[in-house]
């Protein structure tokens, strides 16, 4: 992938798509192969330049925790981000049970926007959310993503959400070498 | 003949008390959902859907207050009633892979309540129909994919043969194709005139497969409304959230709205979308925006025509 490229990658649940992101990440090792970003491997400590957006933000947090304390975790986003992404100071001393889907899932982007972010892998995360929230994080992704220069890899089933969003579409199946499909954004 | 109505709700509110303070989580909600029909449900995570689908099951908990009315066939809905009822005449089909019992084989927890023989012949050929492998019977709950445990959680429900039918988000985890095979089945659940109330975010496949949509926001209904109205740029609608919801969706234009829904503790008696809303007017904010009948639907909209 490109630096500030968007690709879109779909394919049938239970392929494996999943399981490739975490690797990207470095949250899994891959048995045979490298991960390498700008020709080095992944950094083993600190900040992870690529980071990773789950499907179920409620699995991606400490329900023990208040929002301030998980948002800060990795560090301190500022408040143009939080109003960006409609992230409401009231939440902050909540519970992450006394938030939605779509309040939780704001708090896991704003979580891995990191400056130090270079790549945004993104699972399924807008596949539980109702239609207007998923084209507001989207919008929101896609801004940061032109500023910034970061790329994405948008996991989803759903092709016109892809379209929408990415400069090139890969499916899944084709990853082995195969050739890819490409598309251009209108 | 006119299919009867199964569920009718009529003014359904729900408030929870904790500490002292009253929040109200549902409001003046009224609903049909007839034999025969897929009845759509609507709405932002945090709208009110999921609690709506356990109010009709009498599966609230404890510090939950309810008024209004529910009837099933004329039979009025409530802590007598709803136990004879729940999983013989209303069905859940849950959300939540946690319903199921983690130290029993998958197949015997969708059979158990028939006999053995003729409950296992027909689980396995519910489990083929999923595209499940026989081999799947045997497993527990924490072999299996989301995906997998949500087709089965659907052929308990298919099985337990009720006439009400409530599916909480039975798709994601699914792919299109898994996804529109699972609607089929609810279509013809429907077609041997039960009623499903399919329970969803995925405006897309409610439109496809229901036959009415409900429009849930903040806790209340904002409008129901003949499947085919979600069309094109959505003029058909009613009301402003639904034109919103239907354009935000990527393949139609993919319009983001700003600002959020207001969570239960900050929620008005006027009209709930008022603050996002593109048509409002100092109307609008005067007083409560009651439900009313239009072009065969409802809404709750003082401008909607
Ligand atoms: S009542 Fe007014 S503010 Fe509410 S949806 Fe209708 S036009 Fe908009």
């Amino acid at each position: 992938m490109e630096e500030g490229e968007r690709v879109g990658l779909i394919g049938p649940s239970g392929c494996g798509k999943s399981t490739l992101a975490k690797v990207l990440s470095g949250m899994l090792c891959p048995q045979a192969g490298e991960v390498r970003l700008d020709e080095k491997p992944l950094p083993k400590k600190g900040y992870r330049p690529v980071q990773l957006i789950f499907q179920h933000p409620e699995q991606a947090v400490d329900p023990k925790w208040r929002m301030e304390q998980i948002l800060n975790e990795g560090y301190f986003p500022d408040r143009d981000l939080l109003n960006a992404l409609g992230i409401e100071k009231e939440w902050l001393i909540r519970y992450p049970r006394e938030l939605s889907g779509g309040e939780l899932q704001r708090f896991c982007i704003a979580r891995a926007l990191g400056p130090k972010t270079r790549f945004l892998l993104c699972d399924e995360i807008s596949t539980m959310l109702d239609p207007i929230t998923q084209a507001q994080l989207w919008e929101l992704l896609l801004h940061c993503s032109e500023k910034r220069g970061m790329g994405l890899l948008v996991i989803t089933h759903n092709r016109a959400l892809a379209e929408r969003v990415c400069t090139r579409i890969v499916k899944f199946e084709d990853l082995n070498g195969k050739g890819e499909e490409t598309h251009a954004k209108k | 003949m006119e299919n009867q109505t199964l569920l009718t709700i009529e003014d359904l509110s729900v408030q929870f008390v904790s500490a002292g303070i009253r929040t109200t989580a549902l409001s003046g909600l009224s609903l049909t959902a007839k034999e025969g029909e897929i009845l759509a449900v609507v709405g932002a995570s945090g709208a009110g859907k999921s609690l709506l689908a356990h109010a009709v099951l009498g599966l609230l908990p404890k510090n939950a207050q309810v008024t209004g009315r529910m009837t099933y066939k004329g039979q009025v809905l409530n802590e007598k009633t709803l136990p004879r009822l729940r999983g013989k005449e209303i069905t859940l089909i849950p959300q939540s892979v946690t319903y199921l019992d983690p130290l029993m084989p998958v197949g015997r927890q969708v059979y158990y309540p028939m006999n053995k023989q003729e409950g296992r012949a027909k689980t396995a050929a519910l489990f083929e129909e999923y595209g499940l492998s026989p081999e799947v019977m045997k497993k527990y709950p924490f072999e299996l994919s989301g995906g997998m445990t949500r087709r089965v959680l659907f052929s308990a429900a298919v099985l337990s043969g009720a006439k009400l039918l409530l599916a909480d988000e039975p798709t994601p985890g699914l792919s299109r194709e898994t996804a529109r095979h699972v609607l089929r089945h609810l279509r013809a659940f429907a077609k041997e005139g039960r009623a499903v109330l399919l329970i969803t975010h995925d405006l897309d496949l409610a439109v496809e497969c229901a036959d009415r949509v409900a429009v849930l926001y903040a806790g209340t209904l904002l409008e129901t409304a003949p499947a085919c109205d979600f069309a094109a740029d959505g003029a058909a609608l009613r009301h402003p959230y639904s034109q919103s919801l239907w354009n935000a969706l990527p393949q139609n234009g993919f319009h983001p709205v700003t600002g959020n829904m207001p969570s239960p503790g900050e929620r008005v008696e006027s009209c709930p979308f008022a603050p996002r809303c593109p048509k409002k007017t100092a109307l609008c904010r005067e007083k409560p925006v009651p439900l009313r009948p239009l072009r065969g639907g409802t809404v709750r909209c003082i401008h909607a025509t």
